[in-house]
Formats: C-alpha cells, structure tokens, sequence
C-alpha cells in the first residue's frame, strides 16, 4: 500500500494551471525526487504536501489518511528550504530544539535528541553557534537536523543543495542519502539538477509544464525516456530524424546513411533518440563533418554537423588519437543503445 | 495587537495564495478604524469648518456660506501670502537642489569612516529642534554686526549688511538648512544605486570628468534630486517654525497665518479655508510632479 | 571609484560649515555671561544653564517631550505592526489605497493637521488633554512606525515563517518566536524614527498644547515670541548635548547604520 498519495492534484492560481493531475504514490521509506525546470510546478506540488498551498483539485493521503483537512503546524513533516530557513536569531542547537518544543518535548529528552541530531549530521560541538556564523554546508546541516528530529511521517526537500558549490554538493549528496538510508525516513527531494536527482533518488518524477512527464527509476528515465522533454533534460541528447524503409523484404530504420535493421511496432517517420557518449566513430555510419573539438579532462566534446542535423558525440580520453576539427567522419551506434520514438525530431 | 496578529501570523503562511483572504483586512482593521476616527473625519470637520460663518462676538455659526473663500479669493492681501509662501518654498529647493545634490556626490565619493562620520554631522541637525537651528541663523546674521554680515561684506560680496530677520531672505536661508538633509538623503539615496564601474566604465571610454558628471552621473541622480525637491517644496510650504521665527506677525506665510487666524484672531473657519487651500494645493502639486517625473524618468525608477 | 579633488573638498568643507555654524553658534552664545544674546566675549558662563533650574516649566515641558514620544511611537507600533504584515504579505483588493491613507500623515502639511486636530478634539471635548496630544502624534509618527516595519516585513525570508510552521508553531507562538524577532530591527528603528519626529514636532504641536502639556519645542517657541534671551541657547545647548550622548550610546550598543536603515542582519 502506498504511504504518501498524491491522487490527481491539480493547483491553478487564477486561470493559471500550475500543476495538473499529479498522480502518485510512494512507498515507505522511498526516496522520491521531482525533477523539473524552474516553473514546471515542482516546488508547488511540494508546497501543497507541505500545507502551505492547498490543492485545488484532487487529495493527498498519507498512510490512508486525507492530509488537505490538517493544519501545516499539525502535519508532522520536516522540511528543508533552499534558503535552509534557520531561525537566525536562534543558535544550531535552539533551531534544533523548536520542533521538540512545539510538540512539548520534555527538557532532559529534547536536549539529549538534540545532541544526537547534530552529531548525526556532523555538528557535534556547534550546539551554540549562530546560523550567521557558520557555513553554508553547516547551515544545510542544522536544517537537515531540524528537520530530522521531530522524526517527521515524511522529509521534504526543496533544492536543499543548489546554494552549495559543486564540491560540497556531492560530498552532501553521499551524505544525505546514507542518512535517509539509515533512519528509513520517507523523502521527497524537489530539484533541477538531474545528476542529484539520479545519484540520490530511488525513483524520479520527471515534471514539465505542471506535467509528469515520466515516473521511473534513473536508469529508467535516463535510458528509455518517454518523451522528446526527458531526454532532452536529462542529460545531453541526440534526436535524429529517421524512417521506416519497408521497400525491400526486410523492413530497415534509416537515418542519413545510417541504417539497422527496424525494430517492431513502428512506421513512417520516427525520431531516434542515442546519448553522445554511445556514439563511435567508425567507417560507415551517419556521414559528419566535426566542427569544433573541446578537450574536458575524462572526455573529449566534438560538435558535429550531420545529415541528420548538429549531432554531440563524448569519447572517453583513453589515450587514443581523436579526430581533428574539419575531419570527414562517420557516427555510428548500437541499436540496444537508442530509444525511438514515434514522429518527426522534436 | 495581540489577538489580530495572533490570527494573521497563523494563516499568513498558509492562506498566502487565498486570493480574497479576510486575513489582511483582519490584520489592518485596527489602524484603519484609528485613521477614519482621527485623520479622515478631523480633516472633514475642517473642510465643513471652512464654510461656516464667524463673527467677532458671536463665534463660529454652523451655516452654510462662502464667505471666507470669496474673501480669500477677493482680497489681494491672500493672494500675495500664497505667493511669497509657494515664492519661498521654491527658492529653498532650487538651494537645496544646487548645493545638496554635489554635497551628496562628494560624500558618496569619501572612503568608509569619512563618508559615514560626514553623513552623520549632515543629518544630525535633523534631531536638533527647528527652534534652535532657526534661533541659531538669527544669531548668526544678527543685526547688522552679526557674523556672516562681517564676513561677507570683508570679502567685498556686499556693500551694506544684509538684513535678515523679518525678510524673506532670511527665511530663506534658514529653510534651506533646515531642508538641506532631506535633498542630500535623497540624492544619496539615488546615488547608492548607481554601480560605482559606470563612472570606470565611462572613464575607460575616454570621457573627461566633467562628462562624466553632465553625462553619466546627473542623468542618473536626477530623479533623486526630483523627489528630494518635491520633499523640500511641500515641507517648506507648509512651514511654520521658521517663518513665524523670522518673520514674526509681519511676514506671513499660509502656515502662520493658519496660526494666528487659529490661536490669535480665533477666526478658525477662515483659518480652517487658509488650511485647506494650503493642502489642496500643495496635494496637487505634489501629485502632478510626482506624475511628471515619473514619466519622464519611467525607465530610470524601475 | 576616482577621489574628490580640491575644489570638491573645498566645496565640502563650506557646505559642513554652513550646516554646523548655525548650531555651534547657539552652543556658544549658551556660555555668554552677558544678559543678553550674544558671542561670550567676556569669558564664558555657565549662568544660564543654572538658570534653567528657575524655569521649572521647561524641565517638565522636556519630560513631557520624551514621555509624549516614547509613548506615542509605541502606540503606533501597536496599530503599525499588524498592519505593515497586512501590506507585506498580501495581496488584495485596496491594498495600495491602505497604504497611501496610513503613509498620508506625511504628505499632509502639519499646519492643517493641527487644524483638523484642534478642531476635532476640541468639538468631542478633548480640547487641551493630554490623551488628543497622544492620538494626534500616533497619527504623525505612524508613517515612519510603518515604514520601516513594512521594509522589515517586506525582507524577511518567508520560508522561514513556513519551517517554523512546518515544525509545530502557529498562532501567537509563531509571531512571538519567530516573525516578530525577525522584524525587530526594523521595528525598534521605526519607533526610534517616531520618537525623533514625535520629539521635535512644533507645528502640530503647538494647535494642541495647553498649559501643562506643552512639549519642550512648544514652550521654547513661546519663550521667544517674548523674550530674547540667551535661555533658549542654554536649553537648546542641553538637548543637543542630551541627543549626542544618547546617539554615542545607541552608536555603541546598537549600531546607529541599523537604526537609520532599519537593516536587519538576522533576515537573509
């Protein structure tokens, strides 16, 4: 049975439509990320969870339980902001300790699961330190504390790494999830980055324009998306324009010079969908011609001006000679490794 | 406070996007019903007030007349205390403008300890009673030895002293000191917003300073010293400590008039008509400027 | 940023001594020993400080200053507070009209509020008491009790207001631990900014006072529409000294930059 439910939200501010039919349901102690770009209504869905925002249509349910009818203050979820939201005018350990006083946890208790938290995330010995006079990774911490403490139904976090740097991002992202793992806490995660989303996430929901647009597994969204949208945001693409060639006894899917043989259940025109790094130079294969080669470190970028259109392929730096700017080549890939999809090139 | 913000910090958060939330009027009900009860109604009272009849031994009658308006608009004496009231207030913020609009530019320009020491002694004078600061100007010109008189007539600046009490010079002087914070805080403000690589920016490109300031610095500082000078022009006009100061019963403004017709004369509706015509007018410059300039500077306010 | 050159700083210097002179003027003139206004030529004196003591109306009419605009800036907060929230975090219908009406004190000519006042308490029977004082300066003062509230408000991150919610507090225990912590500069900025204006107000004042509840402004008015004496200097000396002393302090134990701005360093 799901534990958290979201069935056919709907949220419309005016004739706005922000977010439509979300249907959802995760199971106990899953980690749920709603990966989106800026406006697709993630942050408003996770409001609505929340109780900050109330659904317009549809219900939410947890643990069976219609969730719309209780009172933010009584919902009993722990929620991380982007900001990190402290209570600046509170120390680490008197931020940690206001949910505990909320619910009128006794003093000796409170202050013993207040030293726990913050040893949990790392923060042993800052009980009296002011938000302002810590780091941004220790604030993310003493949020996540906060949060954590009042041992919450469900964890909600909305883009609670995006003002780190890259480094103390992953280093979070390692951090987060061995304590999600650890304490089993349900967690919905709300972000716009695709590499923290799939690093963290047991399953991803992939939002566009108050849509879903998929829900899967990253391995699921990455490899097989389910439209032209979640290829394209997560992570870089190819689309190539191709049809069904069914002149001779066997049917061939063609792109440009490129062909193999046509896979069942299509016809006419289709888009095929192959990620740059699975793509090889070769000597037959889809007719380029490289424009411009950027060296990355691990990998070498080329930009490529195909028959079907601009085409990105990534090669491992393995130590092997690459071709040069201007160079005639051919693209060529394995039929496991693209998706197709029907219809033109999106 | 205690029971309304009670309720309203509750449902703040959580009724934010209730589009017709009984909430904010909940919040605002109490200074509402406070601003009804003793601004609107009072400033009702005094616009009625200006119609009703008076006489010297028979007091204010409740009637309906326009007595004191045809007498304002008739008299010339009326005419020409508007005059030199809105004559003063003009003068007082073409100084201010002209001296406060650089004096904040400078400022802007000193290092940390410089600029907010400075600041401090330019706005300090703002704490101090207007009573002292204009008590001090008369002092200061005090007759015809009185110190700036020495002074400027040892530079060879003017033949004869300058006479300062009871003229309009001198309360133009002492305004444009008492007003002078509110252009420099203005300009400052403006100023502030102003990225301080623009003038680089500009330097890089080969302008000299002085086109830089024509160029580059007025045109942005411009609507700051506009909304200092609508400050300044309608604090000046409705001035009362200074003129009445300065200029004792002998110079009147619209403020000291107001004054005497209230407290001396006891004719208080055709105080109350002086009063009003004060503040429609001075509404309708304000607003009219305010709407000029905003037009004018649309791109330069967002 | 390019340095000032000398014509600036001479420019500078004139425009600081302009704006001081007539100040350090009525400072001075407060040590002559002369009977009358003038520069203390003849050594300095401290005879009309001392004579402050014979004029016990000043001293009161000083206390009733002080008490007026404390208790005055507090009231308005009362009323402003709840309705800075208001305008900050809602939109409605009416809301830029509120704000224009409880900003309108300012635009109002003091003149014509003292008018309106005078006749407005004076026809309910309030005429010359204290309390019409009181509401009239909690009218004065309120724009700058809102203002400043208002940008407070208006600043605040309101995610945090939601973790404190989403944590268990609601109610009072919300604005009390939370939201009104948060505006606290801004709020004691505001009341600091309604004292200075409440403080110093002559013009409305001086329609409303009688007898007993003259404010120091009022009362030194009046002194000078009779007399010309050097007492005004010595009072006026004493305030500024007072001002100054209390500026330094606030300086040291608040910051006055937070004062002015009504800046918060707690909000993000």
């Amino acid at each position: 049975m799901a534990y958290l439910e979201l069935d056919r939200v709907a949220k419309q501010f005016g004739a706005q439509t922000v977010v439509d039919d979300f249907s959802l349901a995760v199971g106990k102690g899953e980690f749920v990320s709603f990966l989106g770009p800026s406006g697709c209504g993630k942050t408003t869905t996770l409001q609505m969870i929340a109780g900050f925002l109330d659904p317009s249509r549809g219900a939410i349910r947890l643990e069976g339980r219609d969730l719309t009818a209780v009172h933010p203050a009584r919902r009993g979820l722990g929620i991380v902001f982007q900001s990190y939201a402290l209570f600046p005018h509170m120390t680490a350990a008197e931020n940690v300790a206001f949910g505990l006083e909320m619910r009128r946890v006794p003093r000796a208790e409170r202050a013993e699961r207040v030293r726990a938290a913050l040893a949990m995330v790392g923060l042993a010995g800052y009980e009296e330190r002011y938000p302002r006079r810590m780091s941004g990774g220790q604030q993310q911490r003493v949020a996540l504390a906060r949060a954590l403490v009042i041992r919450p139904s469900v964890l909600l976090l909305d883009e609670p790494l995006s003002n780190l740097d890259a480094k103390l991002r992953e280093g979070m992202q390692i951090e987060l999830r061995q304590i999600q793992r650890t304490l089993g806490t349900t967690t919905i995660l709300v972000t716009h980055d695709q590499n923290e989303a799939m690093s963290l996430s047991d399953r991803i929901v992939v939002m566009s324009q108050g849509r879903i647009e998929q829900i899967g597994t990253p391995q699921e969204t990455y490899e097989q998306p389910a439209s032209a949208f979640v290829s394209q945001f997560l992570g870089k693409t190819n689309d190539f324009a191709a049809t069904i060639d069914r002149t001779n006894a066997s049917a061939r899917l063609v792109a440009g010079s490129w062909s193999a043989p046509a896979p069942a259940g299509f016809s006419g025109p289709v888009t095929i969908s192959i990620r740059p790094e699975r793509i090889g130079f070769g000597d037959a294969g889809l007719a380029a011609k490289i424009v411009t080669r950027i060296f990355q470190g691990n990998h070498w970028l080329f930009q490529c001006e195909s028959e079907c259109g601009p085409a990105i392929v990534i090669r491992q730096n393995d130590g092997q000679t690459q071709p040069a700017e201007g160079d005639a080549v051919r693209l060529a890939w394995r039929v496991d490794d693209m998706s197709l999809r029907a219809g033109g090139a999106a | 406070m205690s029971a309304a913000a009670d309720t309203a910090a509750a449902n703040a958060a959580a009724t934010a996007d209730a589009p017709t939330a009984r909430a904010p009027w909940a919040l605002a009900a109490p200074a509402l019903m406070l601003f009804i009860g003793v601004l609107v109604i009072p400033l009702a009272m005094t616009v009625m007030l200006s119609f009703h009849d008076w006489g010297q031994y028979k007091g204010i009658e409740p009637v309906f007349i326009l007595k004191n308006w045809h007498e304002i608009a008739t008299d010339p004496y009326y005419a020409e205390m508007f005059w030199r009231t809105f004559r003063i207030a003009a003068l007082t913020t073409l100084i201010t403008a002209v001296l406060g609009a650089p004096e904040a530019y400078i400022l802007n320009r000193m290092s940390g300890r410089w600029k907010s020491f400075f600041l401090l002694v330019i706005l300090g004078p703002l704490l101090i009673s207007v009573v002292a600061r204009t008590l001090g100007w008369a002092l200061l010109f005090g007759g015809n030895n009185g110190l700036v008189n020495k002074l400027l007539m040892s530079l060879g600046l003017i033949g004869s002293p300058l006479r300062f009490m009871f003229t309009e010079t001198g309360m133009v002087v002492a305004l444009a000191h008492v007003m002078m914070p509110f252009m420099v805080l203005s300009v400052w403000a403006a100023l502030q917003r102003l990225d301080p690589q623009i003038e680089n920016a500009a330097l890089s490109l080969g302008a000299s300073p002085p086109t830089i300031i024509r160029r580059i610095v007025m045109p942005q500082i411009m609507p700051g010293v506009l909304s200092g000078a609508i400050i300044v022009f309608s604090l000046s006009a409705s001035a009362f400590a200074t003129p009445a100061i300065i200029g004792g019963r002998r110079l009147k403004v619209a403020a000291t008039l107001a004054y005497d017709e209230f407290l001396n004369t006891l004719n208080w509706p055709l105080g109350a008509a002086v009063a009003t015509l004060l503040l429609v007018a001075l509404v309708l410059i304000v607003v009219g400027s305010n709407a000029l300039i905003e037009r004018r500077y649309a791109e330069v306010f967002r | 940023m390019r340095r000032n050159g000398p014509l600036a700083l001479t420019f500078h210097a004139i425009f600081v001594v302009i704006m001081v002179a007539p100040i350090a003027v009525v400072c001075l003139v407060a040590f002559t020993p002369e009977g009358y206004l003038s520069l203390p030529t003849n050594g300095f004196s401290l005879r009309w400080f001392r004579a402050i003591a014979s004029y016990p109306e000043f001293v009161h009419a000083f206390w009733v200053s002080l008490g007026l605009g404390a208790l005055s800036s507090f009231v308005a907060l009362l009323f402003a507070v709840p309705a800075a929230l208001a305008i900050a975090r809602y939109k409605f219908r009416g809301r830029d009209a509120l704000a224009a009406l409880f900003l309108s004190p300012l635009m109002i000519p003091h003149v014509v509020l003292g008018v309106a006042f005078l006749r407005f308490f004076t026809s309910i029977g309030m005429g010359g008491s204290f309390a019409a004082l009181l509401v009239a300066h909690v009218i004065v003062v309120f724009p700058f009790a809102l203002r400043l509230t208002l940008a407070a408000a208006t600043g605040m991150d309101r995610s945090i207001e939601m973790a404190a919610i989403s944590l268990g507090a609601d109610g009072w225990t919300l604005f009390r631990r939370v939201t009104l912590p948060l505006i606290l500069p801004g709020v004691i900025s505001g009341w600091a900014l309604a004292f200075i204006q409440s403080f110093d107000d002559l013009t409305m004042t001086i329609f409303l006072a009688a007898p007993g509840t003259e404010t120091l402004p009022v009362r030194m008015f009046l002194y000078i529409q009779d007399n010309i004496d050097p007492l005004v200097t010595s009072i006026s000396a004493t305030v500024i000294a007072i001002t100054m002393t209390a500026l330094i302090l606030l300086d040291r134990f608040y910051g006055l930059d937070r004062v002015l701005a009504g800046k918060s360093d707690t909000g993000r």
